[in-house]
């Protein structure tokens, strides 16, 4: 089924033509009528109520509207909505399949990895992306990953836990395990303070 | 935050670009990577009546050494495309160290070394690179192509030579006569920001005497910086505590910096003469090294 999205006002597009496109968002094929100004994260956002994909800072800086452009994570505020034509695009929608969240999504819930939620979409894409790519990264792979990714609450030392939790459980070096029996990480009271 | 409205073509060929670029009286914009046009036009700094999307003309994502040690870079090689290159790590030490510093690596899946070098923010880390590296653009046209020198590219902050019917088609490096050695050191006050002061130093080295260097200053006057007089200082040397001091001084005496939030105009300077220091003294330690 199409979605139709119109950012055009009434009367306006003889001088630019508003352009069809078709793309894939999270495995479902999409198609919209834009304008070319239309940016990418505000056809996800208006056109599509994809509303995971946050828009931050809006200057492509803060990567929480991070979304998965064929596999590679790209800023959604700083591309346009036709550059997304022909292509496959991934939102934090994405990642949870109907009956269980994605790996990742369990890492944050069990690592505390979020505090007001803002960012976390945009982190957990660029963590999928990493994962994707180095199922086993070190901490400093990881930090070095999300470096394009601002968060301001709870310190990054959460997040790169709930990463790395991710990767062990994907990878299956930590498996079977029950939650928070991952060599006392659990203890996110202790962590506290560690990231100034 | 939108842009103004603008007319969005998508050519499937470098001549289909050119056409448009013609006949758009420098009224169109090249989009390649977008993350410097894209953050304009949002801003209203840019506002083109026609964008260029040139990301669907294939052939242009390359990055490789010609037999003859000649490097080129297409206009679609993306940051992280060199970020992750082996062919880069392995033979051009500048730019290899470089590439994971620009901007954050969110951008670097998309922005292009190219597209950097047309921008000509004086921020920009690839155009210091690459005129310390002696670099050059192919700009393509209705009659033809033509190669235009990195340090003879940047006319001003933001503005380049190219014509309004040009198009920047691949980047260029020459081959080194010696061996290649170099560096890239910037200093940012946070992952993403731009350099407060980046210095790129290359030099091509005969054993342990410098047969030809180049030195770039980012981020330290109203464009990229050429600080060939700096650089002239250190041929013929060894990199010895004496020549990286005066080639040192030289650099900062060459850089213009301002002061403003990220420094004092001397406080930049003093790091300008720092950075050429330490480049300078890591290539002398790896040659000593190698030998």
């Amino acid at each position: 089924m199409s979605t139709l999205f119109e950012e055009v006002p009434a009367g306006f597009g003889d001088d630019v033509p508003v352009r069809r496109v078709t793309l894939t968002v999270n495995g479902e094929q999409r198609a919209a009528n834009v304008e070319p100004r239309l940016l990418l994260a505000h056809l996800l956002r208006n056109g599509f109520r994809l509303t995971g994909t946050h828009t931050g800072c809006d200057t492509t800086n803060c990567g929480a509207c991070t979304v998965l452009y064929d596999g590679v994570p790209v800023k959604s505020c700083t591309m346009l909505a036709v550059q997304a034509d022909g292509h496959d695009i991934g939102t934090v929608e994405g990642l949870a399949s109907a009956s269980e969240l994605h790996p990742i999504q369990e890492g944050f819930k069990d690592e505390h990895g979020l505090q007001c939620g803002f960012c976390t979409p945009g982190m957990m894409l660029a963590a999928k992306a990493l994962l994707d790519e180095n199922p086993n990264p070190s901490e400093d792979e990881i930090r070095w990953a999300l470096s394009g990714n601002l968060c301001r609450c709870t310190g990054y030392q959460n997040i790169v836990k709930a990463v790395m939790w991710a990767a062990d459980r994907l990878s299956g070096t930590d498996n079977d395990d029950n939650d928070g029996d991952d060599g006392g990480a659990d203890g996110a009271a202790s962590d506290a303070g560690e990231e100034g | 935050m939108y842009p103004s409205r603008f007319r969005y073509e998508a050519p499937s060929t470098v001549d289909e670009a050119i056409a448009l670029l013609a006949g758009a009286n420098g009224e169109a914009k090249i989009l390649a990577g977008g993350q410097s046009l894209i953050p304009m036009m949002k801003l209203r700094f840019a506002a083109p009546a026609m964008l260029i999307d040139i990301n669907g003309i294939a052939g242009l994502d390359y990055h490789h050494s010609d037999a003859d040690g000649t490097f080129r870079i297409g206009a679609l090689c993306r940051h992280a495309d060199l970020e992750k290159s082996a062919t880069l790590a392995a033979s051009q030490p500048t730019m290899a160290a470089a590439a994971p510093v620009v901007a954050d690596p969110l951008v670097r899946t998309r922005g292009t070394l190219v597209g950097s070098l047309c921008h000509a923010d004086p921020q920009g880390d690839w155009a210091s690179v690459m005129v310390s590296l002696g670099g050059s653009i192919v700009a393509q046209g209705p009659n033809g192509r033509r190669a235009v020198a990195v340090s003879d590219l940047i006319d001003g902050p933001f503005q380049t030579v190219l014509a309004d019917d040009e198009i920047a088609i691949e980047a260029v490096v020459p081959a080194a006569i010696g061996t290649r050695a170099g560096g890239y050191l910037k200093l940012e006050r946070r992952v993403g920001d731009f350099a407060t002061v980046g210095v790129a130093v290359s030099a091509e080295m005969s054993g342990a005497t410098v047969s030809q260097a180049g030195i770039g200053l980012t981020g330290v006057g109203p464009a990229t910086i050429n600080a060939a007089e700096a650089a002239g200082s250190l041929v013929g040397t060894s990199l010895d505590a004496e020549a990286l001091d005066t080639a040192a001084q030289l650099a900062a005496e060459a850089a213009q910096p301002r002061s403003d939030h990220r420094g004092s105009a001397d406080y930049k300077r003093h790091v300008v003469a720092t950075f050429v220091r330490r480049i300078g003294a890591q290539i002398q330690r790896s040659g000593q090294e190698a030998a």
